[in-house]
């Protein structure tokens, strides 16, 4: 019988830590199909987060670095400017990367930095308890706004992938998600083009993935997907916001 | 043997520039020499100055409460600068700018109008060195003929200004030996 | 090849270009914006790097990065700066990352001043960061000094994977000394494709490499912190760095100093001499590995009456004089913290105070 299932060169053999439901599997498996099919494995360096994602680097085959929380963009900018030829990317939850690394990504997106950033949203902190996130919808309950998120009080969550195409600089600035198959198959072509855009020597090119945290939503893996889908798309529209001309 | 030389004046009148040619001069003649500026917010528009330390051996302290030499581009260096200078050492004072004397008799005073010979020579702006050319010729601290070497090496890049930079010099010289022709 | 008159600042970016460091980060901060100044131009002309980062915070990270990836990287910062680049200063410390910072101190605490000042030795050879590690720090008191000692940090930060700090004050940065330049840096052969992600293509690998600083298990992260330590032993066994003064005198005092502060001492001892008043000098170029043996057995001498920690500062590096005597002479200290540098004079008095 023929193989029509085959995990990719570049995904180790390490069972990840992500709990059951998490969307950061899927996500990972795209990254490393689109990285074999690039034929970039050997010129790759991935740039972990602190988060939940903290220890992607365990899961990926290729070279790694680990960041400071936030700092991935710095890091990712060090590199590419010291390495133009390797292909550099980071991966970043949302607290890491709209919170406590707002100044990191603006910057190295605005200066055109080479790299490619993947940016998982979920709207709270994973890995420290369910926190609140800068992109915790209006009213979304966790575990310091157990009342609902105040936009009175902290403002409404930041939509990253506008935020960013305000900039003339950055390159391919793409909103996906992998909710669906069908969303699947358009997240992986966004991951592509941006690595694509990153070889042909284009600036900064970003994805973010609207994701799931069954575990701190408090909800079955089915549950978070329909959650997902009812409150964070019309919030958080997928598209391609920035092209480059 | 160790000499200090404090230029001090506002900011724009070329203060850090005559003391880095003397501390340059000095270097090739072969001593020892250190530059030391103020810096902070007075650069911006405030006093400036520099001590130049010049010396035959290694330079201990680069920091001297009782300079040898001053060279006062205007009147508040002086008033500062003018108490703490050891005895005997040259004075040099802008005359053009500053109507008073040092206060000192036990130190080798010199009147010199840089700003007035400078704007005879065609440009306010080489009144220090003016300055300069009257307090070498008049402590003889490096050699003259070195000095004007450096001046020259200074401008190389805007050939243009180095003859009213010459001139400039040579007329600091006959300011400070108005007998020697 | 002659000497040149240059600014302290200047001779420091010029000194890493000619140890091959071709890639500089960093963010312009009194009284070092002059290195920037300077590598903004030079960098250019020998197809180095050049980027002002937008914080002292990401170009640690930026360091970190560029190092991890097998590449020569420094920066220069002043006190302020330092205090934000702490957290990258430890993670580069964990991951091992061959990294060179320039810290030409001002006055502190918080602002402070911009005036030279020591106030950073807690700071440079204690931690600033959070963690178990240790920088190799050199203070130097020249400008040809901070030179050599630049050109030397490289190989010092790859011979231990370690970073290494320069620790000026704002004088020598801003001071200009003749220097001369050594033509070429010799180097140990570079190990970095054990352990930098340069690429697993570029180094014909099929091993992936990584650099991290995170440790889960207990045992691994011990295990990791006692291979640092391990590494800091060895720096105190074989990177000590001193330079004695007048110490064969029949000294009644023993002056400890370091930088601008040591010459000011080097005058005060010269001048005493001439009345008949002999003073040694022990001068730290290493601030870590601190010379204890050295001064301990200075600090023995017989007919040594005080040992006297001069600093720009409130009494840090005294704290390490006194753990090198281990009581075998009294301890004293003088210092100033505004920015202003004692003078010859002063020191003199204090010397005769003390003895």
């Amino acid at each position: 019988m023929a193989k029509t299932y085959k995990k990719p060169e570049a995904l180790s053999d390490q069972h990840t830590h992500y709990c059951p439901g998490c969307t950061h599997g899927v996500i990972h498996r795209l990254v490393a199909e689109v990285i074999d099919e690039l034929g970039i494995r050997g010129r790759t360096v991935g740039i972990a987060p602190v988060g939940c994602a903290v220890l992607a680097y365990n899961y990926f085959t290729f070279d790694f670095q680990e960041a400071a929380h936030g700092r991935a963009p710095a890091v990712a900018t060090g590199i590419k400017r010291v390495r133009p030829d390797l292909i550099v990317f980071t991966y970043q939850g949302d607290g890491d990367l709209a919170s406590i690394g707002m100044g990191e990504i603006i910057h190295a997106a605005n200066r055109g930095e080479k790299f490619t950033t993947i940016f998982v949203n979920n709207t709270v902190y994973g890995m420290t308890g369910g926190q609140m996130a800068p992109t915790t919808l209006p009213g979304q309950r966790t575990t310091t706004s157990p009342a609902g998120r105040d936009v009175e009080d902290v403002g409404m969550p930041f939509k990253i992938a506008e935020l960013i195409s305000g900039l003339q600089t950055p390159a391919y600035i793409s909103r996906q998600t992998v909710l669906k198959p069908k969303y699947i198959v358009r997240g992986k072509k966004a991951i592509k083009k941006a690595f694509q855009y990153q070889m042909e020597g284009r600036c900064f090119s970003l994805v973010e993935f609207v994701s799931t945290c069954p575990t701190n939503w408090g909800m079955t893996p089915v549950e978070s997907i329909q959650w997902a889908e009812e409150n964070m798309l019309p919030y958080y529209q997928l598209g391609e916001f920035k092209t480059p001309e | 043997m160790q000499k200090e030389v404090m230029f001090a004046g506002f900011g724009g009148q070329g203060i850090l520039l005559i003391g880095n040619i003397l501390a340059h001069t000095a270097m090739e003649e072969g001593f020892e020499v250190a530059w030391v500026p103020s810096y902070g917010p007075e650069m911006r528009g405030g006093t400036a100055y520099c001590l130049v330390v010049i010396s035959d051996r290694p330079i201990g302290s680069p920091i001297v409460r009782n300079p040898m030499h001053l060279i006062a581009m205007n009147r508040p260096s002086l008033e500062k600068f003018a108490p703490v200078i050891k005895p005997d050492g040259v004075v040099v004072i802008n005359s053009s700018l500053i109507p008073v004397s040092s206060g000192r008799d036990d130190v080798d005073e010199l009147l010199v109008p840089a700003n007035d010979i400078a704007k005879d020579l065609g440009s306010v702006k080489v009144a220090n060195i003016v300055a300069l050319g009257a307090f070498v010729a008049r402590s003889k601290i490096v050699d003259f003929e070195g000095i004007r070497k450096c001046v020259q090496e200074q401008f190389a890049s805007k050939e243009k200004l180095i003859p009213i930079n010459m001139a400039a010099l040579d007329a600091g010289k006959k300011a400070a030996n108005p007998n020697i022709s | 090849m002659g000497k040149i008159l240059m600014k302290g600042n200047e001779a420091i970016g010029e000194a890493a270009i000619r140890a091959g460091c071709l890639n500089y980060f960093a963010y312009p901060i009194t009284p070092q914006s002059e290195v920037a100044e300077y590598l903004s131009r030079r960098m250019p002309e020998v197809g180095g790097v050049f980027l002002q980062g937008e914080s002292e915070v990401a170009v640690g990270y930026m360091l970190f990065g560029a190092a991890g990836s097998g590449e020569r990287a420094f920066t220069t910062s002043s006190s302020p700066g330092v205090s934000l680049m702490s957290e990258a200063i430890s993670y580069i410390s964990s991951a091992e990352l061959p990294v060179v910072f320039v810290n030409i101190v001002r006055g502190g605490p918080g602002l402070g001043g911009i005036l030279p000042s020591q106030a950073d030795y807690f700071q440079a050879t204690k931690g600033g960061g959070h963690g178990d590690y240790r920088l190799l720090v050199m203070a130097p008191a020249s400008v040809q000094e901070a030179v050599d000692m630049v050109m030397m940090a490289f190989s010092l930060a790859e011979k231990y994977r370690n970073p290494v700090m320069i620790l000026g004050d704002g004088l020598i940065g801003q001071m200009m000394e003749p220097v001369e330049f050594s033509d070429h840096l010799k180097s140990e052969p570079s190990n970095k494709d054990a352990w930098a992600t340069n690429g697993m293509d570029t180094r014909k690998s099929k091993e992936r490499n990584l650099v991290k600083s995170l440790f889960l298990d207990a045992q691994l992260l011990e295990e990791h912190n006692l291979a640092l330590k391990a590494k800091y032993d060895r720096m105190k066994q074989e990177e000590v760095r001193y330079e004695p003064y007048n110490i064969d005198s029949d000294y009644r005092a023993l002056i400890v100093s370091y930088g601008t502060m040591s010459r000011v001492c080097k005058t005060a001892i010269d001048n005493m001499k001439t009345e008949g008043i002999e003073v040694a000098m022990i001068r730290p170029q290493t601030l870590f590995p601190f010379p204890i043996n050295p001064i301990r057995k200075a600090a023995s001498k017989k007919g040594c009456v005080a040992v006297i920690s001069f600093e720009l500062s409130m009494g840090q590096m005294v704290e390490d004089v006194e753990r090198s005597v281990q009581g075998k002479c009294p301890v004293y200290w003088h210092g100033k913290a505004g920015g202003e540098i004692p003078t010859p004079e002063e020191v003199i008095d204090k010397v005769r105070s003390f003895t």
